[in-house]
């Protein structure tokens, strides 16, 4: 059965993010107030296809090996049908 | 004595390195990333640039090409292997180096010359410099912010695996002499054992007077040196 993962991909905790940073500043710059820090990630759509527990397996392999740098970022997936 | 140079797709040093080594006059041969045959190389230099495109995240795709499967068991195996730059990206992202290495903190590319300290000089590439040296090299990168844990730092700065520390031109550790925010000033690490070094200034740039600098020229003479005295890491 075809579905999509959804793969986030985020730095974790700690990580310095100077892209984060730079746009929170542009967004107090704008005169927004509101919003006191931004994070930026990664986002990826993947189709896949075949039994669930082994697409699965594939696909936390795929994001520890290769979609994210697991030395400072951390990820999840989600399945949309 | 021969030195491989690796060519990804979207390197744009290997030449440099290649000419570098002609002038350490040594002999030098390109490998292609699709080849898995390191050519009886002695030494291995992963070259800068922007292999794959930087797709992803830099380096990130050039770990899974043939040619890095030969030279991941090379470097195991105890072989002698520096990335530059590019190069220094797809040893961490491989995972034969520590760290990370990120976006620069000024989000802004840097490609200027640069001092950095030598910490230590019981390396293959540093033996013949001084632990204090003071090294005029270039840098020219965006992604070249190195970035560990705390806890890991310690880790290196225990093993000895901090080689080189970005620094003003009299040898002082300073934020003014640290061109991408990188932690503690590092500017270069190796592994444990020593037989795989990571940095983000081009030595290959700085190996001629007419250059700017020949201050580079010490990596490649140490290992030189060090290949010719027959000095042999433990297989691992």
């Amino acid at each position: 059965m075809n579905k999509k993962a959804i793969v986030y991909i985020r730095l974790k905790d700690g990580v310095l993010d100077p892209q984060g940073i730079t746009i929170q500043r542009a967004i107090l710059n704008m005169g927004y107030d509101a919003v006191s820090s931004v994070r930026s990630g990664k986002f990826f759509e993947l189709e896949v296809s075949g039994d669930g527990g082994k697409v699965e397996e594939q696909i936390q392999d795929i994001c520890r090996k290769l979609l994210a740098n697991p030395v400072i970022e951390k990820f999840t997936v989600e399945y949309e049908k | 004595m021969r030195f491989g140079v690796v060519t990804f797709p979207g390197s744009n040093c290997d030449y440099d390195a290649y000419s570098a080594i002609k002038t350490l006059g040594e002999d030098v041969v390109f490998l292609w990333h699709q080849s898995a045959d390191l050519m009886n190389s002695d030494v291995i230099i992963l070259p800068g640039g922007f292999s794959y495109g930087d797709y992803l995240r830099s380096g990130a795709i050039a770990r899974f090409s043939p040619i890095m499967k030969s030279v991941i068991k090379f470097a195991h195996e105890g072989g002698l292997v520096i990335g530059i730059c590019n190069g220094f990206q797809v040893l961490v992202e491989s995972g034969l180096l520590p760290g990370a290495l990120m976006r620069n903190e000024h989000l802004r590319f840097a490609c200027k010359y640069i001092y950095i300290r030598v910490e230590k000089n019981d390396n293959p590439f540093t033996l013949d410099c001084a632990v204090g040296d003071v090294l005029k090299i270039p840098i020219a990168h965006k992604d070249g912010n190195y970035y560990n844990f705390q806890a890991d730092i310690e880790i290196l700065k225990k093993n000895q695996q901090i080689l080189f520390r970005y620094c003003d031109k009299d040898g002082r550790i300073t934020e003014a002499g640290n061109p991408n925010g990188s932690i503690d000033n590092i500017a270069g690490v190796c592994n444990e054992s020593g037989n795989v070094i990571g940095m983000m200034p081009h030595p290959e740039r700085a190996v001629e007077d007419i250059l700017g600098s020949s201050d580079g020229m010490k990596l490649f003479e140490s290992v030189k040196k060090f290949y010719k005295q027959g000095v042999k890491f433990e297989r691992a």
